[in-house]
């Protein structure tokens, strides 16, 4: 009955709006649909050059400059201006999901910017070690400067925790190549802090009206509050985050070991003082070695196992990826609607879901569905039996690289760990004798 | 280092990590250069495109902004003027006329005015509108469809992943070039 009363409802306005319509009087003007043009893209160029020249001067100010000062106030600048300025969006970080996106899906086209911000970082790496990490980087820099108390993480933990940057990775490197989701997006802790204090929005309403937007709780709470733990945390276990999550600093990592200069902990040569031991709060300063002349053939026959041991691990690796890969999978939209079609239509649950009405509604074959959902779940299959076999060939490459016995003499700043903040810098006598004849030159 | 590599200039494992360091540029440098090849010059923004939305109700959530940068919009030349809208009264409204008891609007964001005779304009309030879509819903359902809603760019920061987007039943949003950032409804 409602619904006879509402047709007729319908028919009748609709019949007296056609009538009426013809006659909207002459004097009337008839607003536009208002477009408000996004933020021109030139910032998105200003961006880039802001990221090279903040590279170029924290590679200058670590390895030339050796100024922990210098350091410091760049990664002032950079949490101002790429954390609270232009709010954490789009990160290097973030990028690499652009970037394997674009590379696993042709239909989606990456701009130009975030290409830059993906590589420019990983070309420096490559040349002068992570100073992205040192002083450019936003998320390790609010981490950097609430760091008050630097607790030592036990090596053990510190290198089994080491692992999860790569799982990491790999995890956004599956999501991310399948189109399921921009997972590290998602879990950005801090991204919620840039945007409750939203500068850039604020600089350009007082530019243009002279008013204060004020604050922006928008941020979901659930970030905020796995933020404020990460930054609590991070307060006595330095760059919690980019030690054991980040990964891109797991990228970072690997191109660091072959970079062509890095940070050293003293200026000339190391005098074995051991004053620089515990200066590094990130447990990036290596030791040398305890006895002199270790003969390399010293656990030989381990190091040996390991290696023969390497293809069986992968191989058990890759075949765990490949039962996970039903969990991981559901994470996919596609997956998802069809699993839930599919249980609807069983009588398995009651009740629709908006997806799943939309697809109804479309009158799509269900086959058609199914059939996109087998592929993409043929896609996790194989996905989640690569990142398996990547796991495993992390972790076991770690395991060779304990079994290699390597000699050093020197206190030395790791290759993988340093993130060139220049901390240890004036501990070492050798750098103190150094200003010393600066001063006294001028 | 000992002794004899100092003096020999190019160690080994130098000359490995050179090789490495090279092999890695030149990966890095192909996967950009690959992209780059068919990158778009400018950014892209999110957009939902009003074919596809179906207004349920999550733009309003889901934004990391509150209130929503998505917006409703208004077509006013597809409207049709009605003097009773769908998308401006509820289906159960006591009476046609402005009181809040009568509108669907959660927050009052459209204004009503005479036109002529029984010809009315309806025009949204972005300052108030939180993007719930009730009014699209209504305006679809009975009417001409002439409010949808849009991604307003002059709020919205264009999150990497649009967490909107990852919410949206139906598939609408998309990401568009930022120089058409607008998938507007027009008269056919």
């Amino acid at each position: 009955m409602r619904r006879l009363i509402l047709f007729l409802i319908v028919l009748t306005v609709s019949a007296s709006v056609a009538l009426a319509a013809a006659k909207l009087p002459k004097w009337y003007d008839r607003p536009d649909t208002t477009t408000p043009a996004p933020q021109s893209d030139i910032f998105e160029y200003i961006d880039v050059a802001v990221l090279a020249a903040a590279m170029a001067l924290a590679a200058y100010l670590a390895l030339k400059r050796r100024s922990r000062r210098g350091l410091l106030a760049l990664t002032i600048f950079s949490l101002l201006y790429f954390g609270f300025w232009r709010g954490g969006c789009v990160c290097p970080v973030g990028s690499i999901q652009n970037v394997t996106l674009g590379l696993f899906d042709s239909g989606y086209v990456v701009p130009a910017a975030i290409i830059a911000f993906f590589a420019l970082p990983l070309v420096f790496t490559l040349f002068f070690g992570r100073v992205f990490c040192a002083a450019v980087c936003p998320l390790g820099a609010i981490q950097d400067v609430v760091l008050v108390k630097p607790l030592k993480v036990p090596a053990w933990l510190a290198h089994a925790l080491g692992i999860l940057p790569y799982v990491y990775l790999g995890l956004a490197v599956l999501m991310a190549a399948t189109g399921s989701a921009f997972i590290i997006c998602r879990l950005d802790p801090f991204v919620g802090f840039f945007r409750l204090v939203p500068l850039g929005k604020w600089g350009q309403a007082i530019i243009q009206d002279g008013s204060w937007p004020g604050w922006d709780l928008g941020g979901r709470f659930n970030l905020l509050a796995l933020g404020a733990c990460v930054l609590l945390i991070s307060a006595f276990i330095g760059r919690v985050y980019c030690r054991f999550v980040c990964p891109y600093g797991a990228l970072l990592r690997i191109l660091s070991r072959f970079s062509r200069w890095r940070v050293t902990i003293t200026p000339d040569e190391c005098i074995q003082c051991r004053l620089c031991e515990d200066a590094c709060p990130f447990g990036a300063i290596n030791k040398p070695t305890r006895r002199k002349n270790v003969s390399r053939s010293e656990g030989k026959g381990r190091l040996a196992a390991l290696i023969l041991l390497l293809p069986v691990m992968v191989a058990v690796g890759g075949w765990l990826g490949g039962r996970v890969s039903p969990v991981l999978s559901r994470r996919n939209p596609t997956i998802r609607l069809a699993e839930r079609i599919r249980d609807e239509d069983a009588g398995k649950i009651k009740g629709t879901t908006d997806a799943s009405e939309v697809f109804r509604e479309s009158r799509r074959p269900v086959a058609e569905l199914y059939e996109e959902a087998s592929g993409k779940r043929g896609e996790f299959l194989l996905g989640a039996r690569l990142l398996g076999a990547f796991i495993a060939l992390v972790v076991m490459l770690k395991m060779i690289r304990f079994s290699i016995r390597r000699r050093r003499d020197d206190y030395e700043a790791d290759r993988a760990d340093c993130l060139a903040c220049g901390r240890c810098f004036a501990h070492c006598p050798r750098e103190q004798a150094r200003l010393k004849r600066i001063r006294e030159n001028k | 280092m000992s002794e004899k590599e100092k003096e020999s200039g190019l160690t080994r494992r130098d000359f490995i990590r050179g090789g490495v360091r090279g092999a890695l540029l030149a990966g890095v440098g192909a996967a950009a250069g690959g992209l780059l090849a068919r990158s778009r010059a400018g950014d892209t923004v999110w957009q939902i495109d009003p074919e596809k939305c179906i207004a349920c109700g999550n733009c309003a959530t889901y934004c990391v902004l509150k209130p929503s940068a998505v917006k409703c919009v208004h077509a006013f030349d597809i409207c049709e003027y009605c003097e009773k809208c769908f998308g401006y009264f509820d289906l159960d409204a006591p009476d046609v006329e402005t009181g809040a008891e009568n509108q669907l609007c959660p927050t009052g964001a459209i204004r009503r005015r005479v036109v002529h005779g029984p010809q009315y304009e309806y025009k949204i309030d972005e300052q108030l509108c939180i993007g719930c879509g009730k009014c699209v819903a209504g305006c679809g359902q009975f009417g001409m469809g002439a409010l949808f809603l849009q991604v307003r760019h002059d709020l919205c920061i264009n999150c990497n992943e649009c967490a909107i987007a990852a919410a949206c039943p139906s598939d609408a949003f998309r990401r568009v070039p930022a120089d058409q950032p607008y998938l507007l409804k027009t008269k056919q």
